[in-house]
């Protein structure tokens, strides 16, 4: 193993974050405000307490999911998608490293980022509401598991993307919709039978409803599930990058 | 000398179909320069990356230094330093942190010292913490260099190192990897300026279409293949060669007025005292001559025409 060089890669991807730290750290914190102001005060007020929990901590933890699942998402595939585009890859796949340090150092660079940010965003609701975290071990796991295993998915989308515009489309598209079906606001308790049933395929209701868990034992669905889900996640993820290093897709010619 | 990098029977079909190497085989010797000439498209920049491990090669093997490249990549790639032929990098950076970071992706443990020569060596020194935006081609084509020594490689490989280089910085260049080479790192270079060729290399291989046609020591090849040309401006213009003359290869040219007179660089002593001789027996008289050897270049075109 090139240690050296999968921290390498590592420090580069997280000078980059940084470098922007104002920008990286300003924004999720203006959002989280907006969020409690609008949910949390001017709505959230005159909505019921779900499951013995006020509005404003029920969301909390969908509202870490939100940006934990965009922002790693993000990160990692403009972590790979950049050198691709700029031709710099050619140092990469001409140096003495596999494909497994390439992966530790791009994915564990945006997963920190991404983890950053959650725990910034959970700071910053400490301010608006109280904070009560019943399983801390597994409020961590959660948190390290989803912030993988959608880096992993972010470096695969920074691998398949052929342009900055496909690079958007996943977060836009696919993650944004899903986390807002997903239970993040609401428990899918209060959907129609049909709506329901049909919220149980997507996959970041899994998460959504671990993660809740973790802070005040209400959930979706069973928390076990929610683990196995998360894992089976990161075991596709996974998967499909080994495949893409056995091939060399969008790597090598 | 003994062979450093093995590369035994390689080829590379492109998806497409396209076949862009065909059955390559090349050893090429520890300390030598190796120029590989050949027109755009005939595989030259192929080559180089598949050595390199950024082109996975259909069949055939490389070692360097005896490391397979697929089956012992690591060992093999350590050895091996690349400067692709486009400025590949990232605008924001600075030379110094570029450099650095490059021995580091090689698993190399940080070395100042050892970075402050390469980049004092290659004239960066000054430039050190200048974002690569504000860099001018050369600079950034020195930069790449350092990125690729930055790992203190024993090969290193570059792609067409003077393409839109002005000529002083040229002849920098050329300076340069004949430094890196009195320091003992191989060096291969892709180019389709035959004067480049001429100039640096100890051996030239030619690639066209895939194939590697020739690999001969430079000297060698143009001794082997140059021709040489004597030319005379006669005195009083000739209407035909004299009979006496016929066993030699003679042209009339200009009105009769310019006898020239090719021969095989080697095959050639002793023969042009020899026509004077006989000129001057046939009392033809000329007013100047020079002769003209065939450049790389001459031979060059001749074998691609074939």
């Amino acid at each position: 193993m090139n240690w050296r060089g999968a921290w390498a890669i590592y420090l580069y991807e997280m000078k980059r974050f940084f470098r922007t730290i104002g920008q990286s750290i300003v924004s999720p914190v203006i959002s989280t405000v907006l969020y409690f102001v609008v949910f949390g005060a001017a709505i959230g007020s005159r909505i019921q307490q779900i499951d013995g929990v006020s509005y404003g901590a029920f969301i909390v933890p969908g509202l870490i999911m939100l940006s934990l699942l965009t922002q790693s998402v993000t990160n990692a595939s403009f972590g790979i998608y950049f050198p691709r585009f700029s031709g710099t890859i050619y140092e990469y796949l001409a140096a003495p490293i596999s494909a497994i340090e390439m992966v530790i150092g791009f994915v564990g660079a945006a997963a920190t980022k991404a983890l950053l940010i959650g725990v910034i965003i959970l700071g910053t609701s400490a301010f608006f509401v109280p904070l009560s975290i019943a399983h801390p071990f597994w409020m961590i796991a959660f948190l390290l598991l989803t912030a993988v295993t959608f880096s992993l998915f972010g470096f695969i989308i920074g691998l398949w993307a052929d342009g900055f515009e496909k690079l958007q489309i996943i977060p836009l598209l696919v993650i944004t919709p899903l986390t807002f079906l997903g239970g993040s606001f609401y428990s899918i308790d209060v959907l129609p039978p049909f709506w329901r049933s049909l919220s149980l395929l997507n996959p970041v209701l899994y998460l959504v409803s671990g993660f809740r868990w973790s802070f005040n034992e209400v959930a979706d669905v069973n928390v076990g599930v929610s683990l196995g889900m998360t894992v089976f996640f990161l075991v596709l993820c996974l998967g499909a990058v080994w495949w893409i290093f056995k091939t060399g897709y969008r790597l090598k010619s | 000398m003994t062979s450093f990098i093995s590369i035994d029977n390689v080829s590379k079909t492109y998806k497409g179909g396209l076949a862009a190497l065909r059955n390559i085989s090349l050893d090429i010797k520890r300390g030598e320069i190796l120029a590989l000439l050949g027109p755009n498209g005939a595989g030259k920049t192929t080559l180089i990356s598949t050595i390199c491990g950024i082109v996975t090669k259909s069949s055939g093997t490389i070692t360097v230094n005896g490391h397979d490249t697929v089956t012992d990549f690591r060992a093999a790639r350590a050895l091996i330093g690349l400067v692709p032929q486009e400025l590949h990098l990232s605008i924001f950076e600075t030379p110094w942190d570029s450099v650095n970071f490059s021995r580091a992706l090689y698993g190399k443990p940080a070395n100042p010292k050892y970075i402050e020569t390469l980049l004092k060596r290659l004239a960066l020194w000054e430039k050190r913490d200048a974002k690569m935006v504000t860099l001018s081609g050369g600079m950034k084509r020195r930069v790449l260099i350092a990125k690729a020594l930055a790992h203190e490689p024993k090969v290193l490989f570059l792609d067409e190192p003077t393409a839109g280089v002005d000529v002083e910085l040229r002849g920098n260049m050329w300076q340069l990897v004949r430094e890196l080479r009195d320091t003992g790192v191989t060096i291969i270079l892709t180019t389709h300026y035959i004067e480049e060729a001429e100039e640096m290399a100890d051996r030239v291989g030619v690639i066209t279409r895939g194939e590697l046609i020739l690999v001969e020591e430079k000297h060698a090849l143009m001794h082997k293949l140059g021709q040489k040309q004597l030319t005379l401006h006669l005195t009083a213009p000739l209407s035909a060669i004299p009979q006496r003359l016929a066993d030699y290869r003679l042209e009339l040219t200009g009105d009769g007025q310019t006898l020239s007179y090719s021969f095989d660089s080697h095959g050639g002593q002793g023969s042009i005292p020899r026509l004077l001789a006989d000129l001057a027996a046939e009392n033809i008289s000329f007013t100047d001559l020079n002769t003209a050897q065939s450049s790389l270049e001459d031979i060059f075109m001749g074998l691609l025409k074939q």
